[in-house]
Order: C-alpha cells, then structure tokens, then sequence
C-alpha cells in the first residue's frame, strides 16, 4: 500500500508529460510553440501572487515572533498530542476553508521552519492540494448568479474540509510517519 | 472575514509582544517575512511557467475533450437533473478538468459559467438548486490528480522529493470527495 503510493507519487507526473506531448504531437500540434506560449502565464501568475504572501506572512510573521502563537497553542496542545496531531497544522487546518491565498502563504512559512520534506511540511503539502476554499467558492460562484439562499451548500462543503483534514492527517501518518 | 484575521494577527501580534518585551524580534520577523514572500514568488516562476505551457498543449490537443470523456458518465450520476446537452453540463466537465489538474485559477472562469448556465434551469432565482449544490460541494472538495501549485512551492522551497505528496493528496482528496458527495445525496432527500 505504502509503496504503490510512493510509487504513483512518482511516475505519475514524468508519465503525464509524455502522454500530453505524444498526444499533442499525433495531433499535429505544435508542441514547442504552444508550450512556450502557455508558458509565458506562468511569469503572471507568480508575479500576481506576491501581495498576498506579503501580506500573509508578514501577519504571521509578526504574530509568530511575539509569542502569541506559541502562547494561544499552549492551551490546546494537550488535547492534539493526545491525538498525535502536530500543533502546527492546526492554525492552517482552521484557515483552510476561509482563505486559500492564506493558507498557502502558512503553508510556505511550514516550509520555512520545519522544511518542506518534514512530517509537518508532507502534510500541509497534502492538505493544501487535497482541499479548497469553501467560503471563497461559495461567495464567488452564487455571487456571480445572485443566490442569496445557498441551502446545504455551506455545510456540505465544510464536511469535505474536515474528512480531507483528517483523512490527510491519517495517510500522511501511515505513509511518513 | 480575512479581513479580521489578519487585522487580529498583526495588531494582536504586536500589542502580545508589548507584554513580551520582544518588539525588536517582531520588527525583525515582519521584514524577514517579506522578503521570503518575495523570494518564493520568483522562485515559483520557473514550476508554474512549465506546467502552464503542458497545460496548453492539453487544451490545444484536444486531450482535454478526452477528459470530459472519461468524466461525463461521473457527472450525469452527480447531476441527474441536468440534461445532457445543455451548456451547463458542458462547463461543469471542463471545471472538473481543470480541478481534476490543479489548476485553481484556470477552473473558476469554467465555474462561474456552469453557474450561469445552471440558473437558466432554476424556478427561483435567488434559491440554489440540487445541482448548485452538487456544484459546490465538488469544487470545494475537488480531486486533484496534480496539485501543481503546491509541487511548485516545495520544490521552491528546497525540498529533496516534491512529487512525494502527489499519491497523499490524491487519496486525502478522494475521501473528503467522497464525503462531500454523499453527504449532498443525503441532503438532496431530506432539504426538498
């Protein structure tokens, strides 16, 4: 089990690529061209992100470096050990359905402390790709049609979030714990 | 709502480290963020640049028409009350693609639209139909076959092995898809 995982995690991305330019090729696609042209986004997209992780990390910069963190964490630390979840997490894990540019930036400073190949840092990997903003889904997506009654849609979506924390929490236990 | 949190974090950071006496170490820490957050943007230019340019080529191909394939018998068992050609139906198999890819940002424009489309089919326009919130509770716990964004931090962050949390990611976001779904087929008999 373990090692069919660890085995998919690493064929699956080099078996992607050659499938994609094969294909594009059979398809008379200009593969060199259009990559390059895809590519260019790329340069966007990153450059996009910079105000949110300055803003983020800055906040969590502050509020790490004063001791708040630590001290807020003392209260409930004892009840996480007792279910072997590290304390970390646990600002990310409550995050995760109200801001995903947040979460991405604590995600970053997990990185930044504990390194990205810790348990911490495997498990704030899979947490931030396993689920996404519910709050921010559900405000842009029936925002933009006018729903004002969303019904069982807010709930529904705070269940995945949960069931992805905790399922993340048990396959990275069992896979590099 | 992240407003306030991040009103909380710095202001509360701030007024903690009066009583602390560490206002020097918080100054330092605030300037010290920054230019990691900086750093790690740039960093992340390379990873995002190369999968954007293979996820063109999935587009340009037609590869991802093979996708909606695959995916539409899934999506006429989570939509049953959405008929087959209609342009909703359409754009709910290309946000699922590009959820299915990690693509974050490319699948909101295909999200916002099936919404647009699925609101011709609702009786009350300001009341979220079955579908809506099927809608939802897929993209909220989508599956990700390739979480390329979080890959591109790892590896920008130095990490020895970033593709390691691609078969975690996958299994973690099957179950809260799993739960998700079956938690909207309960609500669908009981919220009528």
């Amino acid at each position: 089990m373990t090692d069919l995982v660890t085995l998919i995690s690493k064929w699956a991305i080099p078996f992607l690529i050659v499938v994609t330019l094969i294909y594009g090729q059979i398809k008379n696609v200009d593969v060199f061209d259009t990559f390059v042209e895809g590519a260019k986004d790329g340069f966007d997209t990153s450059i996009k992100l910079i105000p949110f992780l300055v803003a983020m990390m800055c906040a969590l910069g502050i509020f790490r470096a004063s001791g708040a963190m630590e001290f807020i964490l003392s209260f409930i630390e004892p009840i996480l050990t007792a279910f072997y979840i590290p304390s970390d997490i646990i600002p990310m894990a409550l995050m995760r359905p109200i801001s995903g540019s947040s979460t991405f930036a604590m995600m970053t400073e997990i990185f930044q402390t504990h390194g990205p190949d810790s348990f911490v840092g495997r498990l704030a990997s899979t947490m931030q790709g396993s689920t996404d903003t519910t709050f921010y889904v559900l405000t842009v997506y029936f925002g933009s049609v006018g729903i004002k009654k969303s019904r069982h849609a807010l709930a529904i979506g705070l269940i995945g979030d949960l069931t992805g924390f905790v399922s993340a929490l048990i396959i990275c236990t069992l896979v590099f714990g | 709502m992240v407003n306030y949190i991040w009103l909380f974090f710095i202001v509360g950071g701030i007024l903690f480290s009066l009583f602390n006496g560490n206002i020097d170490d918080v100054t330092n820490a605030l300037f010290n963020s920054a230019d990691e957050a900086v750093n790690l943007s740039i960093g992340l230019i390379s990873i995002m640049s190369f999968w954007l340019g293979i996820m063109k080529i999935i587009e340009k191909s037609g590869l991802i028409r093979v996708i909606n394939k695959i995916l539409t018998p899934i999506a006429k068992f989570l939509f049953p009350d959405v008929p087959k050609d209609h342009p909703a139906m359409n754009a709910i198999l290309m946000n699922m693609s590009a959820n299915l890819l990690g693509m974050g940002n490319a699948a909101t424009p295909f999200g916002i639209k099936a919404m647009q489309n699925l609101q011709e089919l609702n009786d009350k326009k300001d009341r979220a139909t079955d579908s809506m919130c099927t809608f939802l509770a897929i993209n909220t716990s989508s599956i990700t076959l390739i979480p390329t964004t979080v890959l591109g931090i790892r590896a920008a962050a130095g990490s020895q092995e970033p593709t390691e949390i691609v078969g975690t990611t996958l299994i973690a976001t099957l179950c809260s898809a799993i739960a998700a779904i079956s938690a909207d087929k309960v609500a669908r008999k009981f919220s009528k």
